[in-house]
């Protein structure tokens, strides 16, 4: 087979000198065109959390890096709606690296279409930078090191700030709230190691259907369960209905509610009135300086909305893919991804950011505590910051690392 | 304390009472829908879109008008009400006479169209709507907190509930309207306007889900999906009450809340399914569902 192969190669390279060209060309940018896709849920549950905006901000990003930058190579951006489904999302893909001449995808939210992209993406040896998914599966059992950057957050720096602090607070005893799928278990499954290995124990739990409009009857539940602290692990529309719930039964006056996964827009969504004083960790707030305020007011002006996490680590991600590439002279894979670790991100989103080697972008992930309406001077004027945690500690270890590329050996 | 199953029954009385609540919502929606489908022969799966569109026009009318809860309670369901007049005389009143299939499909694309059309304009993640301040707080009951709020939606639907099977079986207009769908050339030739009376009829129907998407609004996140979350439990409701049957969607509506509150205690990952379970088994026995009357 392989010396077949080879035949076939030496045989091309005599008979079309153009290809002798173009493979001795592998060191610069394949068609003259580096293309950047965003794959996300345009539509569905999950659509405001990255959506339209991601591809809002992937065209930040590349107008600031040209700005910037004044490449020679030409930049386009292109965008589809996996609709929440793997099959979708993965065909999606192929047909990109395939037909289109895609080099690296982004956004790609949803935990269970980001394993079959990364899959993809491995196979035909391309960039995925997921800046929407929340499993850590992505740099664990399903990493690929040289083809796959888990971006802005996962589900164990999720867990890890709120459940440290909420122990040292004396509140040692939890009930969880899990979205019934993939995403939910690794969520319910990485704070439950976080909780036992700060002394915490976890009372019980109760799982319940994706989409579920009415929690009431599970919130009695986790009232009837006495702990202290009753943790969502759940997203989006979930996230939304369990909070204004707990508030309407009065769960909140003797219960903490701590929402796993909460950005803000789901905040903006539900109020401050019914959110206040709810702690979880955002990878993103647009008020924390000049730089986040003046990234975070231009994404407002064409957006309507202020960015949360993903779209703002979405620009990251572009941001620092592009510059690679300038550096690098190359959109070759290896290359490119060897540029993207030995450099340091430093932008609007991240600070001393690095790419570990089995993929996971490690950065400072911000604990925050809702305000209380009256604290609010402004719109989206929502978070007291309380606790900047050092990337190191927000993400999982590498001595825990599951990835087999990358286990000690 | 006792216990059933290893629950406590105080936690049983609890899910009990949610799942009455839950069932008004059930019961108000699959009433609309088994009064369009007993006078109309319509199966209108707008309903849920037109529930959220309730719901929706609630909030808008605080958000843009300044109009409160109370008001919009009333407001919004005859404005959907209108909406559902104006779709009956340009559209459906077309399909009286062809198969139950097109009007099926031409309510389906209406819906995923009101739907795609908030979706555009506000997005998914939904607006919020605080509870009216006189249903702030919640009742004692011993065994659980009782929001006032909720416990006013399980008195507004069963008057709801009530009033329209008044109206239908004990009134004059209600007469006519029976007539009406039992033989509609003989009631013609009475002298009434059936034509008018099976635009009112929808017109009705679809307001009832207007009125629930109002009642529903400071009880969940208002957004362009609550609808069809709900829909397809609302039509296996009408199944297992049995098509058409006024009282049988009552009751069904209210007992299926009962039941999904309590699988939500026993086995929460089967609640989303177990309504359909019960669906499947009176199907087999029943086919014209618990309170349905074969033809």
């Amino acid at each position: 087979m392989m010396k077949r192969k080879l035949l076939a190669l030496a045989l091309s390279a005599m008979l079309f000198p153009a290809a002798g060209t173009a493979l001795a060309q592998a060191g610069k940018i394949s068609g003259d065109v580096v293309k950047v896709a965003v794959l996300t849920d345009m539509s569905g549950v999950y659509s405001a959390l990255g959506g339209k905006g991601s591809v809002l901000a992937a065209e930040m990003a590349i107008e600031d890096f040209k700005a910037q930058f004044k490449p020679a190579f030409k930049i386009e951006l292109v965008s589809a709606d996996h609709q929440n489904k793997a099959d979708v999302g993965s065909n999606k893909v192929r047909e990109w690296y395939d037909k289109d001449g895609v080099d690296m995808v982004t956004d790609v939210l949803n935990s269970g279409v980001a394993i079959a992209v990364a899959k993809v993406t491995t196979e035909k040896n391309k960039i995925l930078m997921d800046t929407g998914a929340a499993s850590t599966r992505l740099t664990n059992e399903d990493c690929a090191p040289n083809n796959v950057v888990h971006y802005t957050y996962d589900t164990y720096a999720l867990a890890k700030g709120p459940v440290s602090v909420m122990i040292k607070q004396g509140k040692e005893s939890w009930y969880f709230l899990t979205a019934d799928y993939a995403f939910g278990h690794s969520l319910e499954k990485d704070a439950t190691d976080v909780i036992k290995a700060n002394g915490g124990k976890v009372l019980g739990g109760v799982r319940h259907p994706l989409n579920a409009s009415d929690f009431s009857s599970f919130l009695l539940q986790a009232q009837a369960s006495k702990a202290k602290v009753v943790a969502l692990a759940n997203a989006g529309g979930d996230t939304i209905n369990a909070i204004k719930a707990a508030n309407e039964f009065g769960l909140t006056k003797n219960q903490s509610v701590v929402g796993l996964l909460t950005t803000i827009v789901d905040i903006h969504a539900v109020g401050l009135q019914a959110t206040q004083g709810m702690m979880f960790t955002e990878g993103f707030y647009w008020n924390l300086n000049k730089e986040t305020r003046d990234f975070s007011r231009r994404f407002f002006d064409r957006h309507k909305g202020m960015p949360n996490m993903l779209p703002a680590g979405t620009y990251s991600a572009v941001l620092h893919y592009l510059k690679a590439v300038q550096a690098a002279g190359t959109d070759d894979t290896a290359a490119v991804m060897k540029k993207m670790k030995e450099t340091p991100i430093n932008d609007a989103f991240a600070k001393g950011g690095k790419i570990r080697e089995d993929g996971r972008m490690v950065h400072d992930m911000y604990l925050v505590e809702v305000k209380k309406p009256s604290e609010s001077k402004e719109a989206w004027d929502y978070y007291h910051v309380k606790q900047v945690i050092p990337g190191d500690e927000a993400f999982q270890p590498m001595a825990l690392s599951r990835c087999p590329a990358v286990a000690k050996k | 304390m006792t216990e059933i199953f290893g629950v406590p029954i105080q936690a049983l009385y609890g899910q009990l009472m949610l799942g009455l609540v839950n069932g008004s919502f059930y019961a108000v929606l699959s009433l609309g829908l088994a009064v369009i489908f007993g006078m109309l022969n319509i199966i209108n799966f707008a309903h849920g879109a037109l529930y959220m569109a309730g719901a929706m026009l609630a909030w808008m009318g605080m958000e843009y008008l300044g109009i409160g809860y109370w008001w919009m309670l009333l407001l919004a369901p005859i404005c959907v009400g209108l909406i559902g007049i104006a779709i009956e005389r340009l559209m459906l009143q077309w399909l009286y006479k062809l198969d139950h299939l097109y009007g099926l499909l031409l309510t389906f694309g209406l819906a995923l169209m009101i739907e795609g059309l908030f979706r555009d304009l506000y997005g998914v993640a939904g607006q919020p709507y605080s509870i009216p301040e006189e249903f702030a707080g919640a009742f004692n009951l011993g065994f659980m907190f009782l929001p006032k709020y909720r416990a006013w939606v399980v008195v507004a639907s069963l008057s709801v509930c009530l009033m329209t099977w008044y109206m239908i079986e004990k009134t004059r207009l209600g007469a006519y309207l029976r007539a009406a769908t039992e033989n509609p050339q003989l009631t013609q030739a009475f002298g009434i306007n059936v034509p008018l009376m099976v635009m009112l009829t929808y017109g009705f129907g679809v307001g009832l889900a207007g009125f629930a998407g109002v009642l529903a609004a400071p009880a969940s996140q208002v957004g362009p999906l609550m609808g069809s979350n709900l829909i397809i439990v609302v039509f296996a409701v009408v199944v297992i009450g049995g098509m058409g049957s006024i009282l049988g969607s009552v009751v069904t509506g209210l007992g299926l809340g009962i039941i999904e509150g309590m699988t939500k205690v026993f086995w929460p990952e089967a609640s989303a399914t177990v309504v359909f379970m019960i669906m499947a088994v009176v199907l087999m026995f029943r086919p014209a569902g618990l309170f349905g009357r074969e033809k």
